[in-house]
């Protein structure tokens, strides 16, 4: 990040993108991710959003935080860092990965691209230079914020291998789900990761800021057949619901920013169980992560199948289909009518006794209608956070 | 007997005087204020001392005042308003500034400057305050609980105390490392508190700042992390750790109160010095006035210091001993001075540029804790700081009332200046020079400060004693560390308004919870009068 001349005037970084993004965002509707400004919705959300579902959608994903981790002890730190045991990860392997704090409460998740043994990046959400300098402690690694220094794009959607063979980047169809490596982008060295958040085919693409430009004009190049569309951060919450992504200070508090310690969660309680792996030696939180599992979660963040078709955003959970009777069990975090699902979906929190899958809960819905709320009370099937999961998000090869 | 014209007479009309008296005379009492002055206000005084000019002349910005005062007290009403002001400013002798925006990007980019690390452990920072903030929140409001007592309603209080500690709806319930944090908080130095967080030189001392104004500590003295929380609770319409300006000056607020205790029936006997309670089988029955009047009333509240009061109005021979001592080994020791400049121009500074948010709050030029220590050696040494930390902001910025047009008004708080100065004590000559002093200092940071200066006033702690009234100057009334907080506030086994004299009580900011604007003290005090009183109402504080 270019920090040494600010402005009072110019409180938000422009990505390396801009020049497009801002030419694109006719509807002038910014959003502010880590100091950068980046396009809530361009012109149409629902049109955004399709193009991901149908053609391929591209996101400036400029702001996600970069840390470069090197030295001899790069691995040895990231299994002290992260829950889950990365020792037979191979170079050009990206790994998915939380962190927790010493009492098993989770900062946040991330994908962890390996170079090499003693070369590893970690891209995330949230900033994480302080988590990670102090557990890097006593380790030969080294952490740099690289942030500033790589521009990305989230290229996502069912053609979005085809677009790519046709700008000639060479054997793309052949990289493996959560694997990357170095192409040719019309005369421009990229990296390309086969990752993203939509659920479906998609890859995001890493390159130097100068390149920036033309590595988005690129993925346009052939529109006039295969409609790609720009998409902004509205579109981008929709196909990563869809997908059961969770994302932290929307469906949980990072353990790091919760005011409220109650506030903070498990992995158990998200859903990520399967990220931990207590068998590991010493890593940050296992103790606790220890007694977590064995008393198991008291709540858990769960998916929601809703009757009807009226969005539950922000609902609390009830526990039986009268509502005079009912006890609140929890909280809808995310929700959304899913266009490709033709579904009334959520994300949400439900209590011990509610959370396993096929349970029935409700939801008080406040359906704005005319300067009036229709209270709905809806029943709510508990099913699996992945609500969109393509087959051609993992067949290799891919989708041409 | 004696015929009784009031049920309550305070001794004293500044904020906290002005408090009790509202909060009596809503409930239906006679009451009176006897302030010294022929205006009221204390140390929330707006003054034209040089015409055309108002001064904040004592205290200066506004941020602890209970909203729920403001709002029982109907303060809007009778004309007070709260500005909010952006921003804050280190500036630096490279020619570089450190500040803080309301804009949380901005500010985070600001402190990368100096370093990414401290930017991002600026949040944390952030965290960790508010939620030591919302842990003291409720207990500002609260009679402290007498630990010996096992009278119901100390040992009910010290289960309030307690609850908010475990407090599952507000705070989340906090866990044993919250608790930990919270003693570690109000007992370690801010040097040390500041030392988890931060590296950068700048960044510490500019947050440092808020934990020696008003104090006779330095960074490294333990007890001064306290002091940064009670500065950061306060809050301008919910934004916690806010800032404001009163319009028109400090004075405001005492003006608005006044004129809120007067609709109620309140009166206000201005000019009158008290020289002694009248005090008969140890209670309390009225004031004798420095003119030789009596006025009578069945309560008596002091809004004096703790030692102003039992020293100076109370006869020694009318307390018990114990009590004496204590009161006069209570710390009430003068650390601050203030300077009031009148300014033909807005001071254009080397580092920060003109119409940069940064520039209108406050500001700062000391450049890093060793200096900041320096500055509370020269004063342990009994001498004005060579470096001195200073707090200056220019409300004339933000509110149209202060200065004439195309001028402004300039408020310099200045940490730290000795009540007692070696070598001779107090003269006009050294006042003056130690007001040279400071300007010089804030000069070198400016392309044309010294040439804009039109007319300043100079206040070290001893005209701040003998103007406000205030023992040694101390901003105040006592020094805020744990032996003297709580129920330790002001003396141990006194520190729920009442005094060892019957019918004579205390609401100034000797009290729980202490100093700045705040007007808790006061209220508390009328709440356990009204209690003593059998008397009930129902406000949004009480």
């Amino acid at each position: 990040m270019n920090t040494s001349k600010i402005s009072y005037k110019k409180p938000l970084l422009e990505t390396p993108f801009h020049e497009r993004t801002s030419e694109h965002c006719y509807a002038n509707d910014w959003y502010r991710w880590a100091g950068y400004k980046v396009a809530k919705e361009y012109s149409s959300t629902e049109l955004e959003y399709t193009s991901m579902r149908n053609t391929a959608g591209v996101i400036d994903i400029t702001p996600m935080h970069k840390y470069d981790i090197k030295g001899e002890d790069a691995k040895k730190f990231i299994n002290k860092l992260i829950t889950k045991d990365i020792t037979n990860i191979q170079s050009n392997q990206v790994a998915y990965g939380i962190w927790c704090n010493e009492d098993g409460m989770v900062i946040d998740d991330g994908t962890i691209f390996c170079f090499n043994e003693n070369h590893f990046r970690i891209f995330c959400a949230e900033r994480n230079l302080n988590w990670f300098s102090d557990t890097a402690t006593g380790f030969n690694a080294s952490v740099e914020d690289i942030s500033p220094s790589i521009a990305a794009l989230a290229f996502q959607g069912p053609l979005s291998c085809k677009i790519l063979n046709l700008l000639k980047v060479e054997n793309i169809e052949n990289l493996k789900p959560f694997h990357f490596n170095n192409y040719n982008l019309e005369n421009h060295n990229v990296t390309i990761s086969r990752t993203g958040f939509s659920g479906d085919l998609g890859y995001e693409i890493w390159c130097d800021p100068s390149q920036a430009i033309d590595v988005w004009d690129s993925l346009f190049k052939f529109n006039r057949d295969y409609k790609v569309l720009a998409a902004g951060m509205n579109a981008l919450e929709m196909v990563r619901i869809e997908a059961g992504f969770i994302q932290p200070n929307v469906d949980f508090m990072s353990a790091e920013q919760a005011l409220r310690p109650n506030r903070m969660r498990n992995p158990y309680e998200l859903g990520l169980g399967w990220l931990v792996n207590l068998d590991k030696e010493y890593f940050t939180g296992k103790q606790a992560l220890i007694r977590h599992k064995e008393k198991g979660p008291e709540k858990k963040l769960v998916g929601l199948d809703i009757e009807g078709d009226k969005p539950a955003v922000g609902s609390v959970l009830y526990d039986n289909s009268k509502k005079n009777q009912a006890k609140e069990i929890g909280i809808v975090t995310a929700a959304m009518w899913s266009p490709v699902l033709k579904s009334n979906i959520a994300i949400g929190f439900v209590s011990k006794e509610h959370y396993k899958l096929g349970s029935n809960v409700y939801a008080e819905i406040y359906h704005p209608e005319e300067l009036d709320y229709r209270k709905i009370w809806a029943e709510c099937k508990v099913v699996k956070k992945q609500f969109f999961n393509n087959p051609r998000r993992n067949e290799t090869p891919a989708f041409t | 007997m004696n015929k009784t014209k009031y049920d309550v007479a305070i001794i004293g009309g500044g904020h906290n005087g002005l408090t009790t008296a509202c909060y009596l005379a809503k409930a239906g009492l006679k009451v009176i204020v006897v302030e010294r002055h022929e205006y009221v206000g204390g140390a929330a005084v707006s003054r034209e001392l040089h015409p055309g000019w108002t001064y904040s002349n004592c205290s200066y910005v506004c941020s602890l005042l209970r909203p729920e005062i403001f709002r029982d007290l109907e303060l809007s009403k009778h004309g007070l308003q709260i500005i909010p002001y952006e921003g804050s400013a280190s500036m630096l002798n490279d020619g570089r500034f450190y500040a803080h925006y309301q804009d949380h990007d901005l500010t985070y980019r600001s402190i990368a400057q100096f370093s990414k690390k401290d930017a991002e452990a600026y949040d944390r920072f952030g965290k960790d305050v508010m939620r030591q903030c919302k842990i003291i929140k409720p207990l500002l409001k609260m009679t402290p609980p007498d630990p010996t007592s096992f009278k119901p309603k100390d040992i009910m209080g010290l289960f309030e105390f307690a609850k908010y500690f475990a407090a599952k709806d507000e705070l989340g319930g906090l866990g044993e490392k919250e608790i930990y944090d919270t003693i570690r908080f109000w007992t370690m130095s801010v040097r040390d508190y500041l030392e988890e967080y931060f590296e950068s030189d700048i960044v510490k001392v500019h947050l440092a700042g808020s934990a020696i104004i008003g104090t006779a500590l330095g960074p490294y003295s333990p007890g001064s992390a306290y002091v940064l929380l009670h500065h950061y609770m306060g809050e301008v319409d919910g934004t916690v750790g806010a800032w404001g300006y009163s319009r028109g000056g400090m004075g405001s607020i005492t003006k608005a109160m006044a004129s809120s205790l007067k609709s109620n029936n309140g009166e206000i006997k201005a000019g009158s010095p008290v020289s002694q309670i009248l005090i008969k089988n140890n209670k309390s029955y009225g004031l004798v006035l420095e003119n030789g009047d009596e006025i009578y009333a069945d309560k008596i509240v002091s809004n004096l210091d703790v030692k102003r009061t039992f020293l100076k109005v109370v006869e020694e021979k009318e307390l018990p001993s114990d009590f004496y001592k204590a009161v006069k080994n209570f710390k009430i020791r003068g650390s601050s001075g203030k300077l009031n400049i009148a300014l033909d121009d807005l001071p254009i500074w080397k580092s920060i540029p003109v119409g940069d948010p940064a520039g209108t709050g406050d500001l700062h030029i000391t450049q890093n804790i060793e200096e900041m220590e320096g500055a509370y050696d020269d004063w342990k040494d009994g001498k004005w700081s060579q470096f001195p930390y200073v707090d200056m902001c220019i409300p004339s910025i933000n509110d149209p009332t202060m200065a004439p047009q195309g001028k402004h008004y300039m408020s310099v708080f200045i940490q730290y200046v000795p009540y007692n100065l070696a070598n001779g004590g107090w003269t006009e000559e050294k006042r003056l020079e130690f007001g040279k002093h400071v300007m010089n200092r804030i000069g070198n940071y400016s392309t044309n400060f010294n040439d804009i200066i039109n007319h300043a006033e100079i206040r070290t702690p001893k005209e701040i004693e003998s103007e406000v009234g205030l023992t040694e100057g101390n901003i105040f009334q006592g020094e805020l560390t744990m032996d003297q907080l709580m129920f330790n506030r002001p003396v141990p086994g006194y520190a729920q308004y009442k005094t060892p004299i019957k019918n004579l009580y205390m609401c100034g900011s000797s009290t729980h919870p202490g100093g700045g604007v705040m007007g808790a003290p006061g209220a508390n005090a009328a709440r356990e009068i009204l209690k003593d009183l059998k008397m009930k109402i129902s406000t949004h504080y009480i």
